[in-house]
């Protein structure tokens, strides 16, 4: 054990080893960051994919492509996927290059456990996609996984579905904690709490919300393997367990989950509005009390994906209160975003575009959120496109536009380099007018009455959909293009400034030169 | 990077978490295989694998300690880990609380009729009784039925009254640590681990007894489900529990710790009490009310 | 100019959408927006859905004009320079309590159409829905009426071009029929796993739970054919399991009932009878493309994994008491239901006896009606 060691006290702070063992081994959290960046931009092109194969059957009426088995796991795979391959390890790489550089600590505080949370995960995503090549196929239960389907109705195949979803808890669990430990700990000196910049506070409301409902999934897995294999009752009415409980615990953990998913975009959007508006968020401190309103009320709403399930009514009308209440945290982080904007003095660079795409489109999603959050209304919304509008609206143009504008804001201090400025606003514009063309009449023919989840559609409702399709395949394609850009950004480009954005504040910024050192901050930074 | 007390130690490169992901993943599938007819080899090459992995990782963590690289600061990190690490296990027991009581509050009343599924009571389960512990099941065909309830006044009292005395213990020999009394360390957490697995015995006990003279299984429907999901569950974290005390017990004996310099042993004890405080959940709701 | 500029940008995509909703709504409803339905409940839904929706709107003008503004006049290009405020205690307290009117505002209408929507206290007539991989199954509680309601023969076949197939995907070979200006209440459980009965038109979704029943009502007003579907995901077929309501007159619906009861009698005399292996066989092929096929394959391939192929299937070619048993009653945890809930004695019959000697299996006897009959 001792020669294992020694070898750590002759390291030099130079720069990253070579190879493949680098990206292996490496507890640098830039490098981390990176790898998880590159992994969710893996996911979100094999999720994007079975989203193009579920457009592409829902072209037009009949079956054509696929039959309705493997329809259905296309759906649950790309649900699966773009939430736990795509935008979380997304918000976690942005965490992981960005909280350092933000609060001027030297690295994340636990670098050996960081390189365990990314690792884990292409053995958690390659067990669940290997489910494909097993016979039965993949998880086909929808990325909610209900009981009895996922349990005693399923094929073989959920086994490795539950181990993986058990892997990836432990990674967004260890994730977290690093965050958490890292915000609390390693600050520089001056880094008070309520300077730190907002992306550092949502990560960390974040990973308050990930420690508490990860493990709870974990619990629901467990329950269902023991369901499927044991011989437990937990959600089987013969023996005194119920199918909706499983409901119940799936979405105490899910509905946070969504928040996991937006409260780091509203700290992007935070850093982005008032950089290119060259003036001070507005209404900081409210902007911190309403994201920590969110996560509390995240808590207290899970259910109201559940009205037709047959709960008591008075249950139905605490979850329809309790769901609405939280239009008005979300709406002061709009006011204030506006507000922000409001007599600055704004320029339109392509980061700028993609948050103020961001909250037109996430404002509207939000809006459909609210009409489904009254109960009795949502008798007539539930499980229809109506719903699918609603939640691709707040992830694709909420979650994931903000990730892509995170990504033309800092890539600059990432790499050195600008991004071709032009072709980033062809992306934004190709991408924002396909993807409306994408979900906008998935709100008509959700009304129209649509289930989801279904491989074919009687005719009334074939104009829309094919229309929709005709977006998602623009919108996939703008994704190839942005792809693309990402290499071309890598791999050259304009030399950026160290500040990059005339108005951009914030350690990263103004105490780091573009490209950022391996090692950021190995002397704390003076913090005004 | 420099080492010195006053800057933070960042390792550079490290292979133990590539080799745990490999332990995980081998013991996942394994499994998974084995729940389809496959042996369990497999699964324990995962686990021999997994448990070679924390040798490894935490061996060089004792090390850097031991040679000095952790300042205070680093020692702050560990601290806030273990502390929500402990959090995150906190919610994962909470998911099977939260079965228990939903069960007992909300699905059994329901399927004898109570708030509105009078319903499902007369067309689905007319003969059946809402109870707790619930012995007769709405279809008892399907599963075994225990003779009777697991009570709370015999072995699980005593093991109560163990596992409070470990917790105890365990902080008498915090004291003693910090009043560098290594005899009196070294005796306390002695008493902690062989209580420890006393309790993991006890409960073994309990087991056995439970299958093969009350016929009250895991194919016991919702109760026989938690009672076995929850008890397990606490058992197999009582066993980590009592392993790392039992490291945490050589590593004393081998003199590691000092008065201010013992977060190993600390980690170690707020697991221990954690554990505890489950238990207390435990034999309040499971056994006792 | 700048205001052209503009439009291309941010507003005019939504702005088009927009009024493509409005304008086509008033033109088209039944194929943009929530229909208004045929009941009580139905309007109130719509109302409210549209009460909302109007209300999103304006706050939507307000937030985007106001975004639209500072984007087009506090640009950096036209000169503005950055005011330095960015704080204001009153405003926050104003765009908290301003919401949560709005909020209160809402919450106190759709607070009485719930508790509207879940009494289902005095109903006249009772109908117990059963959801089963992929078919319903309907039981009037007071009429003792049973029967079984799936996709019909016509949308089965099309899949593979329903162009111009009438009602694709929503007609069924067995409606269930109920009089109008009744309370009627549905009382949702499942033999399997979680579906979901929706009739847009009647404003009821409500979750089919196996072990539990959920209950919902329909006051209809105005007779005529009212379609839905299965709206929880249940499995391969959740997309094809229909549901269709003949809504007709009180006398209409005494008449129906009239002809469903003898049509049972009907049913129950032919089990009596002697068939012969090719009567079986013929019956048998129809019952299995109706009631197997799905799952089982019409060639009896099933599908690895999921579902067991019956060419050669030790149950399928071994003692026929067995086939009889796992027929009649299911497999439970699996999908294979309790058929004996769903087909006649001459059904079962039949199909035990076609899966005996079709697929190439070969074994040569057969099931008569009355065997069954004697099982029940
Ligand atoms: C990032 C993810 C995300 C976010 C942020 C949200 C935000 C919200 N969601 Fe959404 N939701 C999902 C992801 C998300 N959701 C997903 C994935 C599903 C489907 C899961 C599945 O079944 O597969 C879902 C489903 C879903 C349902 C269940 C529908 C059904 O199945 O029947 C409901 C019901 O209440 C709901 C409500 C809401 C509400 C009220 C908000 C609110 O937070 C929105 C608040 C925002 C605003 C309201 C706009 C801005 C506010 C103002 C401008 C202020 C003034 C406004 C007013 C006073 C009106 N969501
Ligand atoms: C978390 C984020 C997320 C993201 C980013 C997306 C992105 C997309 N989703 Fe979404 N979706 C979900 C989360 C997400 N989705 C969830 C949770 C569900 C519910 C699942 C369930 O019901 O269980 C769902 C369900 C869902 C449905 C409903 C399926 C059903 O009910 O049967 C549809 C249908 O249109 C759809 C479409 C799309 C499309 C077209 C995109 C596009 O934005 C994708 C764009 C990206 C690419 C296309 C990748 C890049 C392109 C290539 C790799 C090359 C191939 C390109 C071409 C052929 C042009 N999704
Ligand atoms: C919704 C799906 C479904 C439908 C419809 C269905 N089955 Fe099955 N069937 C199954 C499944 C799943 C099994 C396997 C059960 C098990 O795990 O043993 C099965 C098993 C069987 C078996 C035993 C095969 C074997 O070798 O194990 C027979 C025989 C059978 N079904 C006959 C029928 C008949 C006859 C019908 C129609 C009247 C029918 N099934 C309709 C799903 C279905
Ligand atoms: Cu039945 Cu979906
Ligand atoms: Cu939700």
């Amino acid at each position: 054990m001792s020669t294992a060691t020694t070898t750590h006290d002759t390291h030099d702070d130079h720069g990253p080893a070579s190879g493949l063992m680098r990206w292996v081994t490496t507890t640098n959290h830039k490098d981390i960051g990176t790898l998880y960046l590159w992994f969710s931009f893996i996911m979100l092109l094999i999720g994007g994919s079975f989203a193009m194969v579920i457009r592409a059957e829902l072209f037009q009426p009949g079956l054509q492509l696929v039959d309705p088995q493997f329809f259905n796991q296309m759906t649950t795979m790309h649900g699966l996927i773009m939430v736990f391959g795509a935008i979380m390890p997304a918000f976690v790489g942005l965490a992981n290059w960005l909280i350092p550089m933000m609060i001027g600590a030297p690295d994340m505080a636990l670098p050996r456990m960081n390189n365990w949370s990314f690792w884990i995960l292409p053995f958690a995503f390659t067990m669940l996609l290997s489910s494909f090549f097993l016979e039965g196929g993949a998880p086909a239960f929808g990325w909610t996984f209900y009981a009895p389907l996922s349990t005693t109705f399923a094929p073989d195949s959920t086994d490795f579905f539950i181990f993986g979803v058990h892997m990836m808890g432990i990674s967004s669990v260890m994730g977290a904690i690093n965050v958490i430990a890292t915000i609390f700990n390693m600050r520089a000196p001056g880094m008070t709490l309520m300077k730190m910049p907002l992306f550092v506070w949502t990560w960390l409301i974040t990973a308050y919300l990930l420690i508490a409902v990860m493990p709870v999934l974990a619990g629901a897995v467990t329950m269902m393997l023991t369901d499927r294999h044991f011989g437990t009752s937990f959600f089987d009415a013969a023996g005194g367990g119920d199918p909706v409980m499983f409901q119940h615990i799936f979405w105490f953990f899910g509905h946070p989950e969504v928040y996991i998913m937006i409260l780091p975009a509203f700290g992007i959007i935070s850093a982005i509005i008032p950089t290119f508006a060259r003036k001070p968020l507005f209404g900081y401190s409210s902007m911190v009390y309403a994201t920590a309103s969110i996560a509390i009320l995240s808590f207290m709403v899970w259910a109201h994906h559940m009205f037709t399930t047959g709960m008591p009514v008075a249950g139905e009308l605490y979850f329809m209160y309790a769901t609405i209440m939280i239009a008005i945290p979300t709406g002061v982080k709009i006011f204030n975003w506006v507000s922000t904007m409001w007599r600055g003095s704004m320029t339109f660079e392509t980061p700028m575009l993609w948050a103020l795409g961001f909250v037109v489109m996430f404002t509207i999603g939000g809006f459909s959120g609210l009409m489904l959050g009254i109960a009795p209304v949502d008798t007539q919304y539930h499980d229809t496109y109506f719903v699918v509008a609603h939640f691709h609206y707040v992830l694709v143009t909420g979650a994931l536009y903000s990730i892509i504008a995170a990504f033309y804001y800092w890539v600059p201090k990432w790499t050195g380099h600008m991004y071709d400025e032009k072709l980033g606003k062809i992306h934004f514009w190709w991408s924002t007018i396909a993807v409306n063309v994408l979900f906008f009449p998935q709100h008509f023919i959700g009304l129209a009455g649509m289930p989801r989840r279904i491989p074919d559609y009687s005719l009334q409702f074939a104009d829309w959909n094919m229309i929709s399709s005709i977006g998602g395949f623009a919108f996939g394609l703008g994704q190839v293009f942005f792809l693309y850009i990402v290499i071309k950004t890598i791999k050259g480009g304009k030399k950026a400034s160290d500040q990059v954005w005339e108005g951009a504040t914030g350690l990263e910024f103004e105490a780091l030169p573009s490209p950022a050192p391996y090692h950021s901050f190995n002397e704390a930074p003076a913090v005004k | 990077m420099s080492t010195t007390a006053d800057s933070y130690y960042v390792p550079h490169g490290t292979k133990w978490p590539i080799i745990g992901s490999i332990g995980l993943a081998t013991s996942a599938v394994g499994f998974a295989n084995y729940l389809h007819g496959s042996s369990l080899l497999v699964t324990a090459i995962g686990l021999a694998i997994i448990i070679f992995m924390m040798w490894g990782w935490f061996g060089q963590v004792v090390n850097e300690s031991m040679s000095g690289l952790y300042n205070e600061q680093v020692d702050r990190s560990f601290r806030w880990g273990m502390g929500w690490f402990i959090f995150s296990e906190v919610m994962f027991f909470g998911a099977f609380f939260g079965a228990l009581f939903y069960a007992r509050e909300l699905s059994i009343p329901w399927l004898a009729g109570a708030s509105n599924n009078v319903a499902t009571h007369d067309l689905l389960w007319p003969n059946f009784q809402a109870a707790w512990p619930l012995i007769e099941m709405p279809l008892t065909e399907k599963f075994d039925v225990a003779k009777q309830a697991m009570g709370a006044w015999g072995l699980p009292a005593i093991n109560t009254v163990i596992l409070l005395t470990s917790g105890v213990t365990v902080t008498y020999a915090h004291h003693a640590l910090k009043k560098n009394n290594r005899g009196g360390l070294i005796l306390g957490l002695f008493l902690t681990v062989a209580l420890g697995f006393l309790f993991v015995g006890m409960q073994a006990w309990e087991y056995s007894h439970a299958y093969n003279d009350m016929n009250l299984k895991l194919t016991s429907g919702i109760y026989g489900s938690t009672f076995y999901m929850l008890t397990g569950f606490h058992g197999f974290h009582v066993t980590m529990g009592a392993i790392m005390l039992t490291v945490i017990l050589i590593r004393a004996i081998k003199g590691h710790f000092t008065p201010d310099n013992h977060f190993a042993f600390e980690a170690v004890a707020w697991y221990w009490h954690f554990v505890d405080v489950v238990w207390l959940g435990l034999f309040i709701f499971v056994y006792w009310l | 100019m700048i205001f052209k500029r503009l439009a291309g940008r941010v507003v005019a995509p939504v702005s088009a959408m927009l009024t493509m909703f409005f304008s086509a709504s008033a033109a088209a409803e039944y194929e943009l927006n929530m229909t208004q339905g045929v009941t009580p409940i139905s309007r109130e839904l719509y109302d409210l859905h549209m009460t909302v929706f109007w209300i999103c709107v304006v706050i939507g003008i307000l937030v985007f004009g106001a975004m639209a503004w500072s984007i087009l006049n506090h640009r950096k290009s036209k000169g503005a320079v950055a005011a330095d405020f960015h704080e204001s205690t009153t405003v926050e307290i104003l765009w908290t309590l301003i919401p949560l009117a709005v909020l209160i505002a809402v919450a106190v209408p759709a607070t009485g159409t719930l508790l509207d929507l879940e009494d289902t206290s005095k109903a006249d007539v009772n109908i117990q829905v059963n959801g089963i991989q992929w078919k319903w199954k309907y039981k009037y509680l007071d009429e003792d009426i049973e029967f079984v309601s799936a996709l019909s023969e016509t949308s089965r076949n099309a899949v593979k071009d329903p162009t111009g197939v009438e009602n694709y995907l929503l007609d069924v070979d067995n409606p269930i029929v109920v009089p109008i200006n009744k309370k009627i209440r549905f009382l949702f459980t499942s033999d399997d796993v979680i579906h979901a009965w929706w009739v847009p038109e009647l404003a009821v979704k409500q979750d089919a739970v196996p072990g539990f029943i959920n209950d919902s009502w329909a006051l209809i007003e105005k007779p005529g054919v009212y379609r839905g579907q299965c709206a929880e995901l249940c499995g391969k077929d959740h997309g094809f399991m229909p549901i269709v309501v003949n809504a007709v007159s009180e006398d209409d619906y005494q008449k129906w009932v009239l002809a469903k009861k003898d049509e049972a009698a009907a049913v129950a005399a032919s089990s009596s009878q002697e068939w012969t292996q090719t009567d079986l066989m013929a019956k048998g092929q129809e019952v299995y493309n109706k009631a197997c096929a799905a799952c089982h394959q019409p060639t009896g391939t099933g599908i690895p994994g999921v579902f067991p192929g019956l060419a050669g299937s030790p149950i399928a070619t071994g003692d026929v008491k067995d086939h009889i048993n796992i027929v009649m009653n299911g497999k439970t945890g699996t999908s294979m239901s309790a058929f004996k809930g769903q087909l006649s004695d001459v059904d079962i019959a039949a199909v035990i006896t076609f899966e005996r000697n079709s697929f190439g299996n070969t074994v040569g006897d057969m099931v008569q009606p009355s065997t069954i009959k004697n099982l029940r």
